[in-house]
């Protein structure tokens, strides 16, 4: 196996037991991004000089046999992470050559646990998009089949990783950033519960959707991930003071009696067919290892997609209006096309005389979807579903479309409305193309997720 | 046909606190090089994010319960959406359908008059950064300085009560000196603490509904000329009513030099906010139990404490008015009629002491008074009685008073001389000293 395509777990094996240095870590994962990355286009920037450094150091550090949960990791960060020093540009030309004055609170944190900044990752502008493909940097490919997207907009972080460009990447999820494209390139995605992740330093798309996670190779590896990047920050005050939770503990307690939800409008026309097959077997998987499976229904879950598009383009339009074309280099003209549409379509919904109509009536219905799915935690643990009613599509087929592109976020976006916790894990492949499953908790569960996460990776090594 | 004027208020008071409203950047940018006082947050970065102030968001409720207003138990914060340059994030973080409190009063008096005006609302929002015009190398150009973006400001807006300038003035003053009595401003005009923007319009006396437009006048840093602008608003709008047409609601700015009002922008030209709850600060809960304990916070103010005076101590309004205007003086005075208890010293003689004396506070300790009674330096020395020896010493001696004003030191001495004998009394001779020397000024 080569190094660059080991897990956190395993890396950190090989790095304290010295089979090998961050430092060859790092340039296998470098090499693989040089090979690659021509064709790919899952990183905007590379930081080799810089990540060498931090290599060495972690090296250094290792000699002297000091730990850290992640000392000597490459780890790549999503282009809307701000890093001091280093050029963000939320993939818009409009930050083209914008250069943070500061880190962000998970950059500092994954500094401080000895990670590795490998590079800046491609994705959808300012995480506008379903597919990767607005990106003003050009589309990320999908490693498993080049002519096809690999889903957004947190495209690059997840290529990066199911490419074994580096070990573990950060992402963001405002409507399904990080599980889509977590199951359209076969790895694990985590969006942790609305405020378990400080957002501070994070280019915001829209504030009360904004999830901070990432992707790894291994549900292990999402929970080890997560030990570090949690916890209540006093810059961010959607941060919480709730516990954060052991969450490498229990990953192999199985899932005997934990009761698990199968909401049936998850399951309805739109979803194609052997997706749901697949999703059904899996559902069969655990309810042979001891789960109690119990039929549900999220009723709202209709109103969604059109209550979602009116809270984040209202968002949108407010985040947006700082790069007024005074501060940053270049103007408003350089904003792509779905950027201008956000931004029209939330200044409108905001307006005077129209606020009542969209934006209020928008947040009643969102305060439904949050009851909902209070209700039914009351009856489930945890709730299985696709993460989308759709295989990975072909670049460039739904580009014309913004209405379709939306509709790929019909499962996702449930969770970000109401704020809860989703994981996206491979289940296998339908057509050579990855299919994910996601699993659904209540608020800071964080840890049942990896565990019956785990539990089906444990089990199934090729998917099913 | 007769018009009455309608004026309402907005003012905006600066807090403060030590740090900023939503950052830990110092919050005191008078006098400081421009862009020092800055960090991401205020400088609205990519990324950055608000962390509301405790401290400010307490002093705007303590203002909420000394205007006598109600605490709302839920409140938030909302995000108002426009573009200009000395605004970083391109919306301010203000508060719109839920302030923090509403519905209080004010009573304001002069001698002749007494009223009460109603307080719509009181809540909190973040200051802008300051544009300064300069011509560089012959060049027009625009800075911008952030050392101010971000420092936490409290908006009281009024019900159009006002009918005169004068009463507009006296609700100025009182406001000025409770938030100085909360201790949570200085309001200083002159260093932009405190800004005023009243809205006038004019309505036949004999109706009963409010004009449907409005005169907006915007941030005005004197009181002196709020004033004039009101008054020289209720003169142009007259004019335009009387010629048989109706002022048009726009916002005017006050031109110091001519001394006119002049249009900035019209209603059509109007900025449509775009409100939303901001989403970066959850909401607030304040229950009854901290809203009560908030109150027990709130110190005496001004006219409940010149109540106590004038009963406690015996004092006419006038004197108790004069002594409860600043805080630190009223305290200065407490403090010296309480030494001055046990050497039988009347309060009415400490009140007249320190009002008749410009005494320096910072310097003057209330017991250094009290010493100066106890020696007998310090008869009680009636104003008016003193002001009419000194005018007549100063006619029956114009030799001494020509000498004086030539330079002769002695002859001030032989003048002291003459009105403490008039005075037939024991009196302060610097004081005395003091006065003739102003009077020959």
């Amino acid at each position: 196996m080569k190094l660059n395509e080991l897990t956190i777990k395993q890396s950190i094996e090989g790095l304290r037991s010295k089979k090998f240095s961050s430092e060859e870590l790092t340039k296998e994962c470098l090499k693989e991004i040089k090979k690659k990355n021509v064709t790919l286009n899952a990183f905007i920037s590379v930081c080799e000089e810089e990540a060498l450094k931090q290599a060495k150091r972690a090296d250094k550090l290792i000699s002297e046999n000091q730990e850290a949960l992640l000392l000597g990791i490459p780890i790549a960060l999503k282009d809307l992470f701000l890093t001091k020093g280093i050029k963000t540009t939320a993939a818009s030309n409009v930050l083209n050559n914008y250069i943070p004055q500061y880190d962000g609170t998970v950059t500092s944190k994954l500094k401080e646990a000895g990670a590795v900044i490998i590079g800046k990752t491609n994705c959808d502008a300012w995480a506008h998009g379903s597919s990767g493909e607005n990106s003003d940097f050009g589309p990320t490919k999908n490693p498993w089949n080049e002519e096809y997207v690999p889903g957004g907009s947190s495209s690059g972080s997840a290529v990066s990783v199911a490419a074994n460009m580096c070990i573990a990447s950060t992402g963001t999820d405002t409507g399904g950033s990080i599980r889509l494209p977590a199951s359209f390139c076969n790895v694990v995605g985590l969006k942790p519960t609305y405020g378990r992740v400080s957002r501070y330093g994070i280019i915001a798309m829209a504030s009360s959707l904004d999830s901070i996670g990432h992707f790894t190779k291994t549900v292990e590896d999402s929970a080890s991930l997560l030990n570090v990047t949690a916890g209540t920050d006093p810059k961010d005050a959607t941060t919480p003071n709730v516990r954060v939770d052991e969450y490498s503990q229990d990953l192999d307690k199985g899932v005997k009696g934990l009761r698990i939800g199968i909401p049936k409008e998850y399951f309805m026309e739109g979803l194609d067919n052997k997706i749901k097959e697949k999703v059904k077997r899996v559902i069969k998987f655990y309810e042979k290892e001891g789960a109690n499976i119990v039929d549900i229904s999220l009723p709202t879950t209709k109103y969604a997609i059109a209550c979602y598009y009116i809270i984040q383009p209202s968002e949108v339009s407010s985040n947006l209006a700082r790069y007024d074309g005074i501060r940053y280099g270049n103007t408003r003209m350089e904003f792509g096309s779905e950027a201008k549409r956000r931004i029209m379509l939330g200044t409108f919904t905001l307006s005077a005389g129209y606020y009542d109509a969209y934006y209020k009536k928008a947040m009643k219905v969102r305060t439904l979807i949050k009851k909902d799915f209070d209700d039914a935690f009351k009856k489930v643990d945890a709730i299985l579903s696709p993460v989308s009613p759709t295989l990975p599509w072909k670049i460039g087929e739904k580009v014309n479309d913004p209405l379709k592109m939306y509709l790929s976020d019909i499962f996702t976006v449930t969770a970000n409305l109401s704020g809860i916790p989703g994981l996206s894990i491979p289940i296998g492949f339908i057509n050579d193309l990855p299919v994910g499953l996601q699993i659904l908790g209540p608020n800071f569960s964080e840890k049942t997720l990896f565990r019956i996460g785990n539990h089906f990776e444990r089990s199934n090594k090729n998917g099913l | 046909m007769d018009y009455k004027p309608v004026i309402g208020l907005e003012v905006h008071v600066e807090l403060k606190t030590k740090s900023k409203m939503f950052c830990s950047c110092l919050a005191d940018y008078f006098g400081q090089k421009p862009n020092t006082h800055t960090c991401p947050v205020c400088l609205g970065l990519p990324g950055a994010l608000p962390v509301p102030n405790k401290t400010a968001i307490e002093w705007c409720l303590k203002i909420g319960l000394a205007l006598n207003c109600k605490i709302k138990n839920f409140s938030k914060f909302d995000r108002k959406n426009y573009f200009y340059p000395d605004l970083p994030k391109g919306y301010q973080i203000s508060q719109y359908d839920m302030p923090f409190s509403e519905n209080g009063d004010i009573d304001i008096k002069n001698k002749n008059w007494s009223k009460k005006i109603r307080i719509t609302r009181v809540h909190m929002e973040e200051d802008t950064g300051k544009l300064i015009h300069s011509y560089k190398s012959g060049e027009e150009s625009t800075l911008i300085d952030f050392n101010r973006s971000g420092v936490p400001l409290v908006e009281i807006v009024t019900e159009p009560d006002f009918k005169t300038a004068e009463e507009v003035v006296e609700y100025l003053k009182k406001l000025q000196q409770i938030v100085r009595y909360l201790e949570v401003s200085d309001a200083d005009m002159e260093k932009g603490e405190m800004r005023l923007e009243p809205n006038i319009s004019l309505m036949i006396i004999s109706d009963k509904s409010l004009p449907k437009y409005k005169a907006e006048i915007k941030n005005i840093n004197s009181f002196k000329f709020v004033e004039k602008a009101i008054n020289f608003e209720i003169k142009r709008q007259t004019e335009i009513l009387k010629s048989g047409k109706t002022p048009i609601q726009e916002t005017r700015g006050w031109d110091e030099k001519k001394q006119i009002t002049i249009s900035q922008r019209q209603k059509e030209e109007a900025n449509d906010y775009r409100y939303f709850p901001e989403p970066d600060i959850p909401p607030f809960k304040f229950d009854d139990k901290y809203i009560k304990e908030l109150s027990t916070q709130i110190p005496e103010l001004p006219d409940t404490k010149n109540t106590r005076f004038q009963k406690d101590y015996s004092l006419p309004y006038y004197d108790a008015e004069i002594l409860t205007r600043d805080k630190k003086i009223a305290n200065y005075f407490e403090e010296a009629v309480e030494l001055g208890l046990k050497e039988k010293i009347e309060p009415k003689r400490i009140a007249n002491f320190i009002i008749n004396r410009k005494i320096n506070f910072s310097e003057i300790e209330p017991a250094a008074i009290i010493e100066e009674f106890k020696k007998g330096k310090v008869e009680n020395v009636d104003n008016i009685e003193l002001d009419n020896i000194l005018d007549k010493v100063i006619i029956d001696n114009t030799k001494a008073v020509s000498d004086l004003k030539n330079g002769k030191q002695e002859a001030l001495m032989f003048l002291v001389g003459q009105v403490l004998r008039a005075l037939g009394k024991k009196a302060d001779v610097n004081l005395i000293r003091e006065r003739i020397e102003k009077k020959i000024k």
